[in-house]
């Protein structure tokens, strides 16, 4: 028997059906410089990163780095949670309270109310979990007086810590809600 | 040359075990079987851009039904094998073969697989090839080779998506089931989670944060086409393929609190599955799509619960434990795969839903996301090695693991792929 009658054809097709595997969907082209500047990031830009239009791999990781601390939302617009806990502590009530009333004076006015858990567990059972904490808010703000569609709860879960570090105090900053407007 | 009657002959009898394999290795203390067999370097393989047998050695190792080494002397396709000798050296089987550059730029990759027990010759082949399908079709030569000696189908020419993460940039990567050859899919500054496959490896279903919340995307992998599949109001997340294809079960906070829904592949509205005070979510479907397991922390701590397609009472699967979140079943259904705490540590286990005996397979802290291999026999799972996410797989008895392939990135949340491609 001779090595060509060994030849599998098949492989042929197969080869040139398998050809075009793979396509990358870049969702962001925008620079990496033009991002800074956008409000959410507003202070990684502070972080080193160069202005020249053809920066370097590395100036993305600094401004990753750099984002934690940076863009961090504000106190007034950040309510922290126990460990494994849902339920908004006293010492947020000036916070919950102040977000409804400025939402009941102005109707237009858009909140969205963002959960976040610590990095421990599955992400998806945390992402319910932030979402839990969200909705805890939100229910909150409509009993004192927001309209139902003035607010949205969404979730993060573990994905978007404030802060990195596998200690309890890492953790408690980063069982939280962000009040953001839309 | 061989008789062709015989290569046909054996050809006929792809799914006979070699009978009268006389060596084999046990593991250590296990009691694991791994058939020896040597891998030669095939010929020409300095001139070619990837190592043909170091991938097949490396995959049939891998599989946990083989002991895989490198031949003493060089050999290919061609060469007269004197059976007796190798089973002189333990030996069961014998690959070895040749890759040579053709006119057009393609490569034709030749091999032949050897019973050195019964001193037959089992396979003979030629596999014309891209040179980016090189490496496809040394998988393909693995798995051909596995079938043939075990009667059982390889998954080496499998894909396994997963996110990788390096600072604030997120991707979405397709692999060969190996960890290598890897293509990004989706790039993003946001986060990406839950990867989950069509059934017939054409589309990529998965969660993304890119509009600052969490959206269900699915994606066809080869043109990079992506829809969106739930935009709804609050949280979209947790996609899973049935196994028919036509819809994907996934977890909605439309109405208040994270519920199970159905949605056709092409969208519409969604059909709700569970309806409870509690968070459900992460469905995933039992192969005969007549069920869906789901976690619930209905019962306090999350646990994982099953119902039916249709909807109805769910009953809970899992009891030992606190906290049971991630489940998967195994292609034949028999086995539930999920990741339980023990302690401070998050262990990847199964649950034999026959027996209800549960099983850790690792002895890690932080594992995540297990996914079976289409054939069953393995595991894939994220976890955290020396402060990195890195994916692994391992066997059901949890003896024979492997590290898949990192560029020294975050890999996570991996999901293999069907035997399709």
């Amino acid at each position: 028997m001779t090595p060509k009658s060994l030849l599998n054809l098949a492989a042929l097709a197969l080869a040139a059906a398998l050809a075009g595997c793979g396509t990358t969907v870049p969702l962001n082209d925008v620079p990496v410089e033009s991002r800074q500047t956008t409000p959410a990031t507003g202070m990684a830009g502070a972080g080193g990163a160069g202005s020249s239009g053809t920066a370097a791999q590395s100036q993305v990781a600094t401004v990753d780095l750099a984002r934690g601390a940076g863009a961090a939302t504000p106190a007034a617009r950040t309510i922290y949670f126990d460990f494994d806990s849902f339920i908004i502590k006293d010492e947020y009530k000036a916070v919950t309270e102040g977000h409804a009333k400025a939402l009941a004076a102005t109707r237009g006015k858009r909140l969205v109310v963002e959960g976040h858990t610590d990095e421990r567990g599955g992400s998806e059972y945390n992402l319910a979990l932030g979402q839990k904490r969200a909705e805890a808010v939100t229910r909150t703000l409509v009993l004192l007086g927001a309209a139902d569609n003035q607010v949205e709860a969404v979730s993060f879960g573990k994905e978007r810590p404030a802060v990195t570090g596998n200690d309890e105090a890492a953790w408690a900053k980063n069982r939280r809600a962000e009040l953001k407007d839309r | 040359m061989w008789p062709r009657r015989r290569f046909i002959a054996a050809l006929g009898s792809a799914v006979a075990l070699p009978a009268a394999a006389q060596f084999r290795v046990e593991i250590s203390g296990v009691g694991a079987t791994q058939l020896p067999v040597v891998v030669a370097a095939f010929r020409n393989a300095d001139k070619a851009p990837l190592a043909i047998a170091d991938v097949v050695r490396a995959d049939l190792q891998r599989s946990g039904l083989f002991k895989a080494s490198d031949a003493p002397t060089a050999l290919d396709e061609r060469s007269v094998i004197v059976a007796t000798e190798w089973r002189g050296r333990g030996v069961d089987a014998l690959v070895a073969g040749s890759v040579s550059k053709l006119v057009d730029g393609r490569w034709d990759v030749r091999f032949k697989l050897w019973d050195t027990v019964k001193g037959e010759e089992l396979l003979g082949q030629s596999k014309v090839v891209l040179e980016a399908d090189l490496r496809l079709a040394a998988h393909r030569i693995a798995d051909e080779v596995q079938l043939m000696l075990t009667g059982e189908r390889g998954v080496n020419a499998t894909r396994i998506a997963y996110v990788l993460r390096s600072g604030r940039r997120f991707t979405l990567h397709v692999a060969d089931a190996d960890g290598e050859g890897g293509q990004v899919a989706l790039a993003s500054p946001e986060p990406i989670i839950s990867p989950a496959w069509s059934p017939d490896g054409r589309e990529l279903a998965y969660v993304s944060f890119e509009s600052q919340k969490a959206v269900v995307w699915v994606q066809d992998v080869m043109s990079g086409e992506r829809r969106m599949l739930a935009n709804f109001r609050g949280t979209n997340s947790a996609p899973a393929f049935s196994p028919d294809g036509r819809e994907l079960a996934l977890t909605l906070s439309r109405e208040g609190g994270s519920q199970l829904y159905v949605m056709p592949r092409a969208g519409g509205t969604p059909r709700r599955l569970t309806s409870s005070s509690a968070i459900d979510t992460e469905a995933a479907w039992s192969p005969d799509g007549r069920a869906v397991y789901f976690v619930s922390d209905r019962g306090g701590g999350p646990q994982v619960y099953r119902v039916a397609a249709g909807g109805g009472a769910a009953e809970r699967v899992t009891f030992n434990g606190a906290y049971n979140i991630s489940p998967t079943v195994s292609p034949d259904g028999r086995l539930l795969a999920y990741i339980s705490r023990q302690g401070n540590g998050y262990r990847l286990m199964t649950l034999d839903l026959g027996s209800g005996t549960a099983m850790a397979l690792t002895d890690t802290q932080d594992d995540e996301s297990p996914s079976f291999a289409p054939n069953g026999r393995l595991l894939a799972y994220a976890t955290r090695q020396q402060g990195r996410d890195v994916l692994m797989t391992t066997t059901l008895d949890g003896k024979i693991k492997t590290r898949l392939l990192t560029s020294g990135a975050d890999m996570r949340e991996p999901a293999w792929g069907p035997f399709s491609r």
